[in-house]
Parts: structure tokens; C-alpha cells; sequence
């Protein structure tokens, strides 16, 4: 089978493109949103022309020296600030209209303090590695019976490494576009690994039952007879998922726009993941083994 | 034959069904025309989340420092009911009014909040005012005589005279909290002194209040009683007795409009711990609605997308496969109605994600029916053999999405449960449907002689048969 034989080369690809999210992550961080550390964003709409952006700005600078003023449509623009009081609010919104001379409606407000911010961060890094650990702890519980050529907490630890990779990808990317990085982000993420696991197990599944029927005399054409009987299957399942996640994109919701292009990468990885990554990884752990 | 024909047509049918109840129960599709059902249905609306409705979403920290440690539960529900009276009385459809504990693991632990949902309010200012200004009443005794009142003052004093900061300046030099609080309010009516004619707010407490107030009352005869209205002193009174049929009086300088006013406040009830802002969430109606729109659009054009390639592709299988899925959707649909799963942007990303579950299982059964057919079985075994041999694949992968859902929904934050939820539901719901509901309609079309049509059916992508 192709694939395998070809691993090395596969295996290089991949972990070059780990290393570039690493890198990119490191290098770009993260462009937190105000939910993981606190702050306030808020959105308002003109009724009549939008005052010169400068002007505002000049108009918030004393209250609000921290805030920083975006257009937003034709009409509207968007200042994030620190996490404000109510009197703040008011305040802000006064300013806004430059002290009522400019009609302006309020289409969204938000903010958030710095505890619930925190929260919500350490929140989202537990619930990614219980999952993690979860899905692991399952597939060498569901592998159990499979111990020949290679053990079933194996299988399990492939699936770790095959799963950190496919979320390190898409974190990297959304670092390097600087896109925000938010609850949202987090629910990607954790959908990444929903599907990814998905595709991994439908393959480990084919080696386990070929394995079983003992139609292959060698553990690395085992596997690749499975990635082949799996592939169409994989193909057309991403394909689906992508389809939807596409349409999300395009006609979807502003607010998940930046979710539907992550989980669109991070789908995408994870199933070339489990054709040309975890797969492969089997038999190589196989070889090491018998050494 | 006969039996699985049978099945497949009750289940079809009960699909059509419950795809009715769907539709004739949302006004704005049956649009307000009699259709059978439409009145007694409509009593299940979907139940929008505020980024989908519009509304506002107010965090509250609430301090229970001041409280027992055996009280705080007590304290904090009957925070949450006066907090729900108040919101009641501004005339919301269905608000949201919540208990919540910091999480240990954001080193926030043990912190108690409070969260208010206010569907359809986008004055945030207005909002936070008519739930923050409830008023904390309390009643305090005098300060006796010490070295620590000689510091007190004498901390107000530099400060007065020099500014200077000390951690003293937290507390009133004269007075001293006795615990009564208006916790302990039943209720305040407005009155009107006999002689002078000025309004004053009577006040009666409740059993534990009066036991509490009497026993104030006795300690402290021929000494001041400071009434404090949201932390300022309104009254000072002086006790000439003990008052042991739990009422009380307060005559400060109001006017009858000021009286009346404190008067409803209080009996909303004064908010038994202080609270304070800790987040603030607004979403404009139309920003919230143009969002459900676009989901929906997107969630219908991604729907058909799939149907168009599974029968593209799948042919046959392929069509059983979108039915499935239609009936798979409406099942989803009505359980979000009748469980009022609160929707959200998060939670419908969760129900799109699980329809792409659905249809994995689906495709994962034609291709493994298709390998059979290969192989040169006939099609009735083929099926048969095809779901067998899926169904490790099919309950191995979605038991791994129910453990993600489950262990989401332990640590989630209210976004990411509302993801989960929808998830697993749509994850449990679609192994129902692909194994049920695809199997019967396979077996119910009976075909079993394999010719050339019959190959083509069946068979997939390019290949002609």
C-alpha cells in the first residue's frame, strides 16, 4: 500500500506542519478575545452619517484611554475597552454620540471582568485534555481484544499524538491569521477532536476486524488493505461535514463564521490524520516494537 | 415481507408527523393560518438563547462574606427569589434568574454569582439599575465606647483633615451591624403620622425578624438604632421600649412620592446579600434575529447539499439514507421543543456537527453493504452483512462523542453545555435513526433478485453497477 510504505515521507509532512502551527503559535500568539480575559467590546450603529473614526476616538480619550475604535459596516463602529461598570456604560455610550449630537443605537454590548475571564480559560484548557483523555482511555478500553501484533493502549496513544496534531494545526493557523480566539474557539476545538476520533476509529476498527478475520499475512498490508476498504468512507464522510461547514461559513452567522473556517481546517487535518498519519503510525510502532 | 413494510410505513408516516407538528408549531411558518394542532402545538415554541433572540445577560458577584457560613445557602436562594420579584415586575417574557459557583479550577472557587437573562431588554443601563438598586436595608446598634471607636474616628478624622488612607475607613465609627437585615422584612406599607401629617414607612417583620428586633430592642433602651438605606443612614431613632410585636417605623425626610416609592422597593424585597457586577451582555434584536436567520439558511442549504450528494452518490442507499435524515431532523426538532433546549449559536453548531454523525453512520452502512455486494453475495444478505459489520465502527465512534459530550457538559461553561447538549442528543438520536429507521426502509423495499437495475441501485460514485 502505498501510504505505508511511503509513511516517512507523510509523517514528514506532518510533523512539519505541526511544528509551523507550534511555531506560529508561539511566534503570533494568541489574539485573545475579551471572554478569556476580561474586558469589554461594544457595537453601535448611527442613526445618521458615522462621525470621523478619529473623532471619536478623541471623544473617548479621556474616560476610555485604553479603547480602541473599529468601523463596522456603514454605519457603525465597534470599541473594545476595559470590563466597564454600568455607569461606565452610560458614559460610553454618551461619549459615543459625542455627547448627543450623533443619534446612535446600541446593537451589542459585552463585558466581561477578569475573574470570570480567567475562568473561562483554565475551564477550556481542563475540558480539551479530559477530552482527550477520555477519548484515549476509550479506545484502549475498545481495543482491548486486540493485543497481537501491537497492544491496545497503543492504539490509544497513537490516537493522543494523531489528536494533538490535528488541533495544534488549526490553533496555529487561527494564531496566524490572528483571528480571536474566544469560548467559541475553544467549542471548535473540541469539536475537531468529536469528528477526528470518528475517522480514527472507523479505520482502527477495519485493522481490528481484518486482524481478526486473519486475511493478511503482514501487519503493515493489514493496515493498508484497512485504509484502503476505509478510504471512500473517510472521503465522503469529511466531504459531507465540510459541505455543511462550508455552508455555515458562507451563509451562516457572522458570529460563527471564525468557527466554521476552524472546524473546515481542523476536519480536514484530522481526516488526512487518520488515512496518512495515525494509520501509518501503527505499523512503525509495530517495526519498533519487533526490534 | 409484509411486517418490515409495515414498520417502514408506520415509520414514515409518524416522520410526516412529527415534521407537521414542527412546522404547524412555529407562527411564523404556519403563519397564523388554522391548520389542525397549530393552537395547542404553538405552546412548544423553540426556546432562543439570547445571542439568537436578543436580550441582555447580567453576572453578578454576590458577597456573602457578611453571612454565616450555615446561612448562605438560605441567603442566596432567597437573593435569587427577590431578584426574580424585581425582574417580574418590569413585565419580561420569560427571564432567567440563576445561582452559579465560581469553579475551583478558575481559582475563582467557592465565589457565588448570579445571572440574570432578560430576553428582549437591550437597555443594559436600565437593566442592571432596576435589579442593582433594590435597597440593602439594615439596622445597626451604637458602637460601644473602645480603644478600637477611638481608632475608627480617629482615622476619620486624619482623613477628613489630611486624606490619609486606612483599612479602619471601612467601617462606621458610631454604628455596628446587629444582623437585621431586610432579609427579615414580611413587608412595608406606607403611612401617614397622626399629628404632623408626614409620611413614614411602617415595617413588619417576619417571625425571626421580630425575635431579632424585640431582642435589639430590649439591649438597647434609651440608646439610638441607625436605620441604613443602601449604606447611608436614613433615620436614628431612639428606643424607648422593647418592641416585641414585630413592627417598626421609619420617619425620615420623605416626601409621601419618596415613601411610596421605597415602600414598593422594599416589598420586592431588599436584596438580602450585596451584589456587584461582574459582566455585562447585550445583543440587539436585530443582530440576534439577522443570526437566526443566517443559521438556519445555512443549516437548510448544508441539508440539502448532503441529500444531493448522498443520492448522487449513493443512488438507492442514498435516498433511503436522506430519508432517514429528514425523519432524523424532525425527531431532533421536536426534542428541542419539547425539552425547551435553549438555542444557541453554540448549541446549533452542536446539532449541525451531529448531523454530520448521522450521516457518517449511513455512509459508513452503504459502503460496507456495497463491499458485500462486491464480494457477489445477493443484496438482502448484503444489507444485512453491511450493517453488521458497521455497527462496531458506528457504536465505537459515537460512544467516544458521547464521552467528549458528557465530559464538555461537566466542565462547560453555559456556552459550551449548551454545544454539548445538542451533541449528545443529536449523537444518541442519530444511532436510533441510522440503525432503525435506514435498516427497516432497506429491508422494507424488498428487493432481492440482483439484475442490472437493481446492481446500479446499489451501487456507488462512478461505477456503473
Amino acid at each position: 500500500m502505498f501510504i505505508v510504505n511511503h509513511r516517512k515521507i507523510f509523517f514528514a509532512v506532518s510533523i512539519a506542519l505541526a511544528a509551523l502551527g507550534i511555531f506560529s503559535m508561539i511566534y503570533f500568539g494568541f489574539n485573545t478575545g475579551i471572554d478569556f480575559k476580561g474586558g469589554s467590546i461594544i457595537e453601535v450603529e448611527y442613526a445618521g452619517a458615522r462621525p470621523d473614526v478619529g473623532a471619536i476616538a478623541e471623544a473617548l480619550k479621556k474616560d476610555f484611554p485604553d479603547s480602541h475604535v473599529q468601523t463596522s459596516g456603514v454605519k457603525g463602529v465597534f470599541v473594545k475597552t476595559r470590563d466597564l461598570s454600568a455607569a461606565e456604560h452610560t458614559k460610553l455610550l454618551q461619549e459615543l454620540s459625542l455627547d448627543g449630537k450623533s443619534k446612535l443605537t446600541e446593537k451589542q454590548f459585552n463585558s466581561i471582568g477578569p475573574t470570570i475571564g480567567k475562568e473561562l480559560r483554565s475551564k477550556a484548557w481542563y475540558a480539551i485534555i479530559a477530552v482527550i483523555l477520555g477519548i484515549v482511555l476509550f479506545i484502549a478500553f475498545a481495543f482491548r481484544k486486540v493485543s497481537e501484533p501491537i497492544s491496545s493502549w497503543k492504539y490509544g496513544l497513537i490516537t493522543l499524538v494523531a489528536l494533538t496534531h490535528d488541533i495544534i494545526i488549526p490553533a496555529g493557523l487561527f494564531a496566524f491569521l490572528g483571528k480571536e480566539v474566544n469560548s467559541l474557539f475553544v467549542v471548535a476545538l473540541l469539536s475537531i477532536l468529536g469528528i477526528s476520533v470518528h475517522d480514527k476509529i472507523v479505520v482502527f476498527d477495519r485493522v481490528r476486524e481484518n486482524l481478526r478475520l486473519k486475511l493478511f499475512s503482514d501487519f503493515s498490508q493489514t493496515v493498508g488493505e484497512s485504509l484502503k476498504q476505509t478510504f471512500t468512507r473517510s472521503v465522503n464522510t469529511s466531504l459531507t461535514i465540510l459541505i455543511v461547514l462550508g455552508a455555515l461559513w458562507y451563509f451562516g452567522p457572522a458570529s460563527t463564521k471564525d468557527f466554521a473556517l476552524l472546524l473546515f481546517t481542523g476536519v480536514a487535518i484530522g481526516t488526512y490524520s487518520s488515512v496518512f498519519f495515525a494509520s501509518p503510525l501503527l505499523v512503525t510502532l509495530e517495526r519498533l516494537q519487533k526490534r | 415481507m409484509l411486517k418490515p413494510r409495515i414498520i417502514a410505513a408506520a415509520i414514515l408516516i409518524l416522520g410526516i408527523l412529527i415534521g407537521y407538528a414542527v412546522y404547524v408549531s412555529e407562527p411564523k411558518l404556519a403563519g397564523g393560518s388554522d391548520l389542525p394542532l397549530s393552537d395547542s402545538l404553538s405552546k412548544f415554541p423553540f426556546k432562543l438563547g439570547l445571542d439568537l433572540s436578543g436580550g441582555t445577560r447580567l453576572v453578578y458577584k454576590a458577597d456573602v462574606s457578611q453571612v454565616a457560613s450555615g446561612e448562605v445557602g438560605d441567603s442566596l436562594d432567597a437573593l435569587r427569589d427577590v431578584v426574580e420579584r424585581r425582574v417580574n415586575l418590569f413585565g419580561v417574557t420569560e427571564p432567567i434568574v440563576q445561582l452559579e459557583e465560581g469553579s475551583a479550577l478558575g481559582g475563582a472557587s467557592g465565589e457565588k454569582r448570579l445571572i440574570v437573562e432578560l430576553p428582549g431588554i437591550t437597555d443594559a443601563v436600565a437593566a442592571a439599575k432596576m435589579i442593582g438598586e433594590t435597597p440593602v436595608l439594615e439596622f445597626k446598634t451604637e458602637r460601644p465606647d473602645s480603644a478600637r471607636k477611638s481608632a475608627i474616628v480617629a482615622a476619620w478624622e486624619a482623613f477628613q483633615k489630611t486624606g490619609a488612607q486606612s483599612p479602619l475607613l471601612s467601617e462606621d465609627p458610631y454604628y455596628v451591624d446587629t444582623g437585621l437585615t431586610g432579609r427579615f422584612l414580611k413587608r412595608a406599607i406606607v403611612g401617614f403620622d397622626q399629628t404632623t401629617g408626614e409620611p413614614r414607612v411602617s415595617l413588619e417583620w417576619s417571625e425571626e425578624g421580630t425575635a431579632l428586633f424585640g431582642k435589639i430592642t430590649k439591649e438597647n433602651i434609651n440608646k439610638t438604632i441607625a436605620i441604613y438605606l443602601d449604606g447611608a443612614p436614613i433615620s436614628t431613632p431612639v428606643v424607648r421600649e422593647e418592641i416585641s410585636n414585630g413592627r417598626a417605623e421609619i420617619t425620615g425626610n420623605f416626601t409621601p412620592q419618596e415613601a411610596k416609592q421605597l415602600v414598593g422597593r422594599l416589598n420586592s424585597g431588599a436584596l438580602p446579600v450585596p451584589i456587584a457586577l461582574l459582566g455585562t451582555q447585550v445583543i440587539g434584536a436585530p443582530l440576534g434575529e439577522k443570526a437566526l436567520n443566517d443559521g438556519v439558511y445555512a443549516g437548510f442549504v448544508g441539508l440539502l447539499a448532503i441529500a444531493i450528494f448522498l443520492i448522487a452518490w449513493y443512488r438507492l442507499p442514498g435516498l433511503i439514507a436522506v430519508l432517514a435524515l429528514s425523519i432524523y431532523v424532525a425527531l431532533m426538532l421536536l426534542a428541542f421543543k419539547l425539552i425547551s433546549v435553549t438555542l444557541t449559536a453554540a448549541a446549533i453548531a452542536g446539532f449541525i456537527l451531529s448531523v454530520g454523525m448521522a450521516v457518517d453512520a449511513n455512509i459508513l452502512i452503504a459502503e460496507r453493504t456495497k463491499e458485500e455486494l462486491r464480494r457477489g453475495k445477493g443484496i438482502k444478505d448484503s444489507i444485512a452483512e453491511g450493517f453488521s459489520r458497521a455497527w462496531s465502527s458506528i457504536r465505537d465512534s459515537n460512544i467516544s462523542s458521547i464521552i467528549t459530550g458528557v465530559i464538555l457538559f461537566w466542565f462547560g461553561t453555559s456556552l459550551i453545555e449548551g454545544f454539548a447538549l445538542t451533541f449528545v442528543l443529536g449523537v444518541l438520536v442519530s444511532m436510533f435513526s441510522a440503525i432503525t429507521v435506514t435498516r427497516t426502509f432497506l429491508y422494507a423495499l424488498g428487493i432481492t433478485e440482483r439484475n442490472k437495475l437493481t446492481s446500479f441501485l446499489f451501487s456507488s460514485g462512478f461505477h456503473k453497477n
